[in-house]
């Protein structure tokens, strides 16, 4: 989108001394995140860090322990607040693609627009067959998610989310269970989101990927966001002695 | 012994080859010699096999024979449980019996269906309101499945009448039904719920993220996967409903059962229950091969797709 004075404008999500807890174990402290409209904002950090959890609170698929949240301006984490209509406001992708395996590609697009937000069918459709022909998927739309690559599910897992129009999109290590040589389309289509405009948060181990695509980087550890800044700053000049360590690790591991 | 191998495969290449090579697609490939050594192996191993099979099989059934026949009560047991007569005498009945276990077999089948999805469902729910509903729904399962079917069968079928309600059935096919039904929608109910939580949270979660409610993910998420998983069991229960409607003869009605006791308690002969009881083994046959089936077929496909 072409109106660049937006990123300025109020925050799309606002997480304030967000806690999460299970059980014993704490997961998230005391988080803090603010994200700009048509920005990108990667979370980094260890496996167990808390980067999944935080992006399912976002999406109230967890309830907050302590803390609040805000989308558009609206705490969602007030407990009088229709979570169904919350999500709807939030598109989600996650690491296993989480389709439905009984419904063809079309169907799970499909759905929500047509069940929740009661888009006539053929509209639904319509608009389902043109999402899939922008991401490269244009002759799938009656084939069943496991006759599909890893690399096909997930990209019509985006186009899932998409279809219903999000003002946010979570991404959730979306590469993660791809081969090697599958990652490189899905992260193209998160590119081509990122011009078009769309809000996104994504927890990644993709380092190179998060310092290309990522406005802001948040390096999570110990619950909280010890980290933050644009990608230059995270990656160029990290400030703390943890999260050096951690890209030591990653640059050695060959993965930036 | 490798040269002589080699050489009769170029043999083996030029005259047969013509015919008999599988596959022998358009890229022009042709098997190789070491292919067809294995399969004339493969063949003869299972030529062996079949001949094996069918040789004890024999002699299994020779044996089996000459024990039973030189059994002390032998000629007695015969007469008594194998007289080709009272066969002959009880399977018109029996088969017109039997047309009362089909149809209660039908009606009962699709009231437990029902009734047992209702109840899964009603376990499932959730929030405060449905307290006394899940409550219920969990006391209906544990009772009907802990208590025999027979003494289901009497308490309803006998005791219902005893108490001489007005407008209430007496009939004991209606009665008999009504009591299989509602053991067996316990049973079909506990499938369904352990269906409905086979289904990965993980669906659940993605549903609810598209802005699905609760309702909506069970109905259009994970109830078909719940179903669909549950085919082999539930087709399963169905052929155990089937043979339990024999004992809705216990009310006096008269099905096929009932056809055979009939006769029995006028001849003292027991050749009646053999019939019925051959005759029930052959209704349930092609439901059992049909459930082989569904099942053998479902787990082909987990197999190639991999769910998720």
């Amino acid at each position: 989108m072409s109106d660049a004075s937006a990123t300025g404008g109020s925050p799309v999500l606002r997480m304030e001394s967000v806690r999460k807890a299970f059980g014993g174990t704490v997961v998230l402290r005391d988080v803090d995140l603010e994200v700009a409209p048509h920005t990108v904002t990667a979370l980094i950090g260890a496996s167990g860090s808390g980067k999944s959890t935080l992006l399912r609170c976002a999406n109230l698929l967890e309830d907050i322990d302590d803390g609040a949240i805000w989308l558009d301006g609206e705490e969602i984490t007030d407990p009088r607040v229709d979570q169904d209509v919350v999500r709807r406001r939030v598109g989600v992708v996650f690491q296993a693609y989480n389709l439905f395996p009984h419904m063809t590609v079309l169907q799970n697009i499909t759905l929500a627009p047509r069940r929740v937000h009661g888009v006539p069918r053929a509209e639904a459709e319509a608009r389902a067959r043109d999402l899939l022909e922008r991401l490269g998927l244009g002759d799938r739309h009656d084939a069943y998610p496991d006759r599909l690559s890893g690399g096909q599910q997930q990209r019509v897992a985006i186009v899932r989310a998409l279809a219903v129009r999000p003002r946010l999109l979570l991404l959730d290590e979306i590469t993660a269970a791809l081969d090697p040589e599958l990652v490189g389309e899905v992260l193209a289509v998160v590119r081509d989101l990122k011009d078009d405009g769309m809000t996104m948060v994504l927890a990644t181990h993709e380092m190179g990927f998060a310092r290309d695509v990522a406005d802001q980087v948040c390096f999570l550890d110990g619950g909280v966001v010890l980290e933050r800044g644009t990608a230059e700053q995270v990656f160029g000049e990290p400030q703390q002695e943890r999260t050096r360590r951690f890209l030591r690790r990653i640059v050695e591991a060959g993965r930036l | 012994m490798t040269v002589a191998k080699d050489e009769s495969g170029q043999e083996g290449k030029h005259t047969g080859g013509k015919d008999d090579i599988p596959h022998g697609g358009a890229d022009g490939y042709v098997p190789s010699q070491r292919r067809l050594e294995r399969e004339r192996h493969r063949r003869a191993r299972a030529r062996r096999a079949t001949a094996i099979a069918a040789l004890s099989t024999l002699v299994t059934g020779v044996v089996l024979y000459l024990i039973v026949v030189n059994a002390p009560g032998w000629p007695r047991t015969k007469e008594t449980f194998f007289s080709g007569g009272y066969a002959r005498e009880a399977l018109p009945k029996v088969l017109e019996g039997l047309w009362l276990n089909v149809r209660l077999l039908l009606v009962c089948g699709a009231a437990v269906l029902v009734l047992g999805m209702l109840i899964a469902v009603a376990r499932t729910l959730r929030g405060p309101v449905f307290f006394p509903l899940r409550v219920l729904a969990a006391a209906y399962t544990d009772f009907f499945r802990g208590l025999p079917l027979i003494i289901n069968l009497m308490i309803v079928v006998l005791g219902v009448p005893a108490l001489r309600l007005q407008g209430v059935t007496v009939d004991p096919v209606l009665l008999g039904g009504t009591a299989l039904t509602l053991t067996y929608s316990a049973y079909v109910a506990e499938v369904f719920r352990a269906g409905i939580e086979s289904v990965h949270p993980s669906q659940r979660a993605a549903a609810r993220s598209l802005g699905l409610t609760n309702r909506q993910t069970l109905r259009h998420v994970v109830l078909p996967q719940a179903v669909r998983r549950q085919v082999p069991p539930l087709l399963n229960d169905l052929v155990s409903l089937q043979k339990d409607t024999g004992l809705v003869s216990i009310g006096g009605a008269v099905d096929a059962v009932r056809a055979a006791d009939i006769i029995v308690g006028r001849s003292l002969n027991y050749t009646p229950y053999i019939v019925a009881g051959l005759v029930f083994v052959a209704l349930t046959i092609p439901m059992t091969r049909f459930t082989d089936w569904v099942t053998a077929r479902m787990d082909r496909q987990r197999a190639q797709g991999g769910s998720i």
